[in-house]
């Protein structure tokens, strides 16, 4: 019989190329039972030791103790290489196409109009004006006669206004602009005031590709002392480059409003070499400024007013702006 | 307005030395928008005149004849014609090879079935210059073949330019307003001719009699009699001018009327005075129920604010400043008139016009407003006219001059005010250089400027008028672009605003489309949704189906998905924010509130119920609470109020199936409705954070059988505070079955315990099981066996 380290030495061979061929977790735990396990031959070896003399008990137990130890690493890589091989196997069984993407969530979209406006409302914001709002239904004192537009005055006929049932007859009205915002804001705001107002505005007139009855507008007002027209003219200016970018530039012509003097239509030049109106402006007229509670004297201020619709219009090249009150869901998605 | 550049030439000759487009553009910069140019005479490049030699049939045309002409070189040349009213030695105009006719269209050599043409006999409509589109123009025996078509015609270039003009400007509605504008602007001359006219026959005021008996409505009032009146066609120049400035001629007198009115901007009127009752004019207000039969042949009845012209007779026979009377209307027989030009109260004319819907040129200038001081010149200028056709002025003007007219007090101009308001450097004499030319004249007074006035100018009443003409002479574009210091103010959005984004923000992403549908509806709708019908109405609707303001945002919403729904769209999702409008509690009061509406075209009520909490919970607001309730326009039994902190703050549910049918809508429609005002008056939750607890939590799902008359959420907010232990309940499912009963249903909730500060023991567990099912118990619910 040989020696114990002999036996040690054949049966650490044996047991590694066993391990080795170990082909799933299940088999290489059977073959860690039978090398390692408590009826393992190297089990009985150690149980052996004690019936050895005591001068090779030593290099029996050391051989014994090293078997064991390469036995378990050998185990080990094993485990860990069979371990790869299954969890792999597992991951190929749940392979996806990820382009079977079925009921995606939804998105909503947000309506052109309000994506202009907060545009503009940041754009301002960040020039330090407020955003400020006011009622749809309007007095006429708000919307005519603190424009610096008594009762008869011929420039009411600018607006095909709409008047509704409530109170004297021709007396509250579907405020034909946002302008009315801007003696309310004076009314409850001191100087300095730096402002715009968007919102709905309404007027008399038939819906066709261009005009809607009801539409959108943001006005623009600023009061403090020493404001001047290049003041206007140079803010213009700004949010025109900030909006539509630097290459742009806007000029002012001569126009009418009852509610600024000097007053002007500005318009912005197009990549084409032509200009487009967009909106009006001017200095707020004396009047305008005493019916806001405002001395002319102390202070001065501007005034603009544009629509947004018609921004919309240019900007995602709308052919008919009734698409903005429509609602058609396949012209909302494209926004 | 319409005005040719020859006519502002002869009041502003230096005009005539400027290329039409240069004039437009310095329109536009003086305010007057100039939107086209339209130039005469330049188009007919390459017509001449052509002698007819030879008139054949073309052998294989009916439609078709062979025309050879003689266009100056004394050689046939052969052109395919369509027209057949001419004649041999007729002279037509032939438009030669190469040339582009006013249509845009080149004239080149054409073969038409075998036979070639070589140019094209022109119509009076095809150069533009007749309507007549019945032939070849025929030209006068006198013309020379070869010579070209404009020099025969001795066609002037000109051109006509549109005015958009603003209201605040009535003296550019006449020739010598917008010539005096440009002549300003390009530092030339304007002049207003002077009147030397022959007069003969008895003075006027022996033949006629004005009575003025109210100085309010007619403040001027100017009078002239003319003879030997031949009411007949006007010279072509005339008729011409006439044409192209947008007016039809009728008769050389209503012409010279019209040319005058464009000219000087001042209307006049025409009476055949024989037919005046005495030869008397007596200006006054309509008596009530007065009747008149206007030029137009309609039958008018008066109320006293009109203003009228009566004669001795006192029967009315024109309406002042609006339209003259039937009855002393210029005839073919007329002889003798009496011509007048008035200034009436512009208020007076506007609101006759308005109230008889009347609006003539004339109408529309008095309203504006006439200058005050131009009739004599206009009157002068008719005469003028008229004496060239042959007839006699008698001697002598009626005037009326005593009436009220604007003031034209001069004011005083600070010139360091127009530079502080324009962010200018102008020195005090280039002021007074821009508004002398205008009439503005300005004169030193101290260190201001004392400014008159003009009388054309009604507009112009103080400093501030002045300082735009001031900057409209110097040219907007010179002026300076600068911005304003923000002088360290922060701009921001209101709470409100961020939160109205923050709402549209959370829809979005929940898959909801922002729509803005209309706040209009048509009488009925709102009956027809069975939602609040107290609506405020339009009083003057262009059409009754946009008369009725929306109640509620459900009828636009929901009006939007059934366009959707008729275009095979299902499943849409729309959301709107806006304001909603109602009668108010007064007879002369309304509500108008913000709102949200959230319509779900496939989604039910207890779906819909999680978008409004969603949006709730974006919003920082308590988390909301439904209660069962019977709602207008909705779904009878599939709809509730929602509450945020006690505070009712909407309503969702399912729109009522009649009505979605109705519509044609298959879908079942979710919906929710959120008053914006009340939410956004619920304080935000503060929030502070709490610990997260480091200890292990211990979840159970109880399947509760609990009776239909206790909503799913009295039960989940019990088992929430059931015990302290218990960190969150919620519903995780609901089962209905025979098995159960007719009135219950299984809700089984999923439970979380957990302690803050150690790790539970069974005792723990079973204690708070206990109250769980004990504060079930107090409900009626008992677990599923």
């Amino acid at each position: 019989m040989s020696s114990i380290p002999e036996q040690v030495a054949s049966l650490v061979v044996e047991a590694i190329s066993g391990i080795e061929r170990a082909n799933t977790l299940g088999e290489l735990k059977a073959r860690e039972a039978d090398f390692l396990g408590k009826t393992s031959t190297i089990a009985s070896l150690q149980a052996s030791l004690r019936d050895l003399p005591a001068g090779d008990r030593k290099d029996a137990g050391r051989a014994i103790g090293e078997a064991r130890s390469d036995m378990e690493r050998a185990v080990e890589t094993r485990r860990v290489a069979l371990a790869a091989v299954e969890r792999r196997r597992l991951l190929d069984a749940e392979r996806l196409d990820l382009s079977e993407v079925t009921n995606p969530p939804r998105i909503g979209h947000v309506h052109p109009i309000r994506q202009i406006s907060e545009w503009l409302e940041d754009v301002f914001v960040g020039l330090g004006y407020t955003v400020e709002e006011g009622p749809e239904i309007e007095s006429d004192w708000y919307n005519f006669e603190a424009l610096n537009m008594p009762d008869g005055h011929p420039a009411r006929s600018m607006w095909d206004t709409l008047y509704l049932d409530v109170g004297e007859p021709e007396t509250v009205v579907l405020r034909t602009h946002t302008s009315p915002v801007q003696i309310r804001t004076m009314l409850t705001q001191e100087p300095p005031i730096y402002m715009v107002a968007p919102g709905k505005t309404f007027r008399r007139d038939t819906a066709d590709a261009t005009h809607l009855p009801m539409f959108h507008q943001i006005e623009g007002l600023v009061i403090d002392r020493g404001i001047t027209f290049a003041d206007l003219a140079g803010t213009i200016e700004l949010f025109v480059k900030a909006m539509f970018g630097e290459d742009r530039t806007t000029r002012l012509r001569p126009s009418f409003f009852p509610f600024t003097e000097p007053s002007a239509e500005f318009d912005i030049s197009t990549p084409d070499g032509g200009w487009l109106e967009l909106g009006g402006c001017g200095m707020v007229h004396p009047n305008v400024l005493r019916a806001g509670g405002i001395d002319p004297e102390e202070y001065s201020g501007f005034a603009f007013g544009f629509g947004i619709d018609r921004l919309a219009k240019e900007r995602f090249e709308l052919s008919d702006i009734r698409e903005l009150v429509t609602n058609d869901i396949r012209f909302l998605e494209q926004f | 307005m319409l005005v040719l550049h020859s006519w502002l030439s002869e009041f502003a000759p230096g005009l005539a030395h400027h290329d039409p487009e240069v004039i437009g553009d310095a329109m536009s910069a003086l305010g007057l928008c100039c939107e086209e140019v339209t130039r005469y005479g330049g188009q007919l490049d390459g017509i001449v005149v052509a002698r007819v030699l030879e008139l054949a049939p073309h052998p294989d045309a009916d439609r078709i004849q062979l025309v050879q002409v003689d266009a100056g070189d004394g050689q046939p040349l052969q052109i395919c014609c369509g027209a057949f009213n001419m004649a041999v030695g007729d002279l037509v105009p032939l438009a030669t090879l190469g040339t582009t006719m006013p249509s845009g269209m080149e004239i080149a050599r054409r073969k038409l079935r075998g036979e070639y043409s070589n140019g094209m006999l022109c119509s009076g409509s095809e150069l533009e210059l007749a309507s007549d589109d019945s032939g070849i123009m025929i030209l006068d025996a006198a013309s020379v073949p070869g010579t070209s078509l404009s020099e025969a015609l001795e066609i002037e270039p000109d051109a006509l330019f549109d005015l958009d003009l603003t209201p605040n400007r009535p003296d550019a509605l006449s020739v010598i307003g917008v010539a005096r504008d440009l002549a300003a602007h390009f530092g030339t001359a304007f002049m207003l001719p002077s009147f030397e006219l022959p007069t003969s026959g008895d003075p006027a005021e022996s033949l006629a009699t004005v009575d003025v008996q109210d100085g309010e409505l007619c403040g001027r009032f100017t009078a002239l009699v003319l003879s030997d009146i031949t009411v007949g066609e006007s010279p072509d120049w005339l008729a011409t001018r006439l044409t192209r400035c947008g007016m039809r001629p009728i008769n050389s007198i209503v012409d010279i009327s019209n040319y005058v009115m464009l000219e000087f901007g001042q209307p006049s009127h025409t009476f055949d005075i024989d037919k005046v009752t005495d030869s008397t004019l007596r200006i006054r207000r309509a008596n009530q129920g007065e009747m008149i039969t206007t030029l137009d042949g309609a039958e008018r009845a008066l109320i006293p604010t009109d203003g009228v012209i009566a004669d001795g007779n006192d029967d009315v026979i024109g309406i002042a400043g609006v339209m003259g009377g039937a009855s002393t209307e210029i005839s073919a027989t007329t002889t003798r008139v009496l011509l007048e030009a008035a200034w009436w109260q512009p208020t007076s004319i506007g609101a006759t016009s308005k109230r008889l819907g009347l609006r003539s040129e004339a109408s529309s200038r008095f309203e504006k407003g006439v200058d005050p001081n131009i009739a004599s010149a206009a009157c002068a200028r008719f005469a003028q006219l008229a004496i060239a056709t042959g007839a006699t002025l008698h001697p002598g003007e009626i005037v009326f001059a005593d009436g009220s007219i604007p003031d034209r007090t001069p004011i005083t101009v600070r010139p360091t005010r127009v530079n502080a308001l324009l962010g200018s450097d102008i020195s005090i004499e280039q002021m007074a250089s821009y508004l002398d030319p205008i009439g503005f004249t300005a004169i030193a007074h101290g260190p201001d400027l004392l400014v008159e006035l003009p009388s054309w100018r009604p507009d112009s009443t103080g400093e501030i008028d002045v300082v735009e003409e001031i900057a409209r002479h110097h040219g907007y574009e010179r002026l300076g672009k600068t911005v304003p210091s923000s002088g360290g103010r922060l701009g921001a959005l209101t709470e409100i605003q961020r939160d109205r984004r923050t709402a549209a923000a959370t829809l979005r992403a929940l898959g909801v489309s922002e729509a803005k549908p209309m706040p209009f509806l048509a009488p009925g709708d709102l009956e027809r949704f069975g939602i609040r019908t107290d609506a405020v109405s339009v009083t003057n609707p262009l059409v009754t189906e946009e008369s009725v303001l929306r109640t509620s945002t459900l009828p636009g919403l929901v009006l939007s998905l059934a366009r959707n729904a008729a275009r095979r769209s299902t499943g849409v999702w729309l959301f709107e924010m806006g304001h909603c409008f109602a009668q108010g509690p007064g007879a002369e009061t309304h509500e108008e509130w913000d709102e949200l509406g959230i319509a779900l075209a496939g989604v039910d009520a207890t779906r819909a119920v999680a978008f409004a909490t969603a949006v709730v919970a974006s919003l920082g607001r308590p988390e909301v609470r439904v209660t069962s309730a019977e709602i207008a326009g909705l779904h009878p039994t599939r709809a509730a109020t929602l509450t945020s902190g006690g505070m009712l703050i909407g309503e969702v549910g399912e729109v009522d199936p009649i009505v979605t049918e109705a519509l044609g809508i298959a879908e079942r429609v979710g919906w929710v409705r959120l008053d914006l005002d009340a939410l956004f008056d619920i304080p935000k939750a503060v929030v502070t954070a709490a610990p997260i607890s480091r200890f292990p939590p211990s979840d159970l799902d109880l399947a509760l059988v609990l009776n239909e008359a206790v909503s799913a959420h009295v039960l989940v907010d019990a088992l929430s505070s059931a015990h302290p232990l218990v960190t969150d309940a919620t519903l995780f499912d609901v089962y209905r079955s025979e098995a159960l009963g007719a009135d219950v249903r299984s809700l089984t909730c999923s439970i979380r315990l957990q302690s803050a500060d150690r790790t539970m023991t069974d005792e723990d567990l079973t204690e708070a099981r206990a109250s769980l099912l004990s504060v079930a118990a107090a409900l009626g619910a008992e677990l599923r066996s």
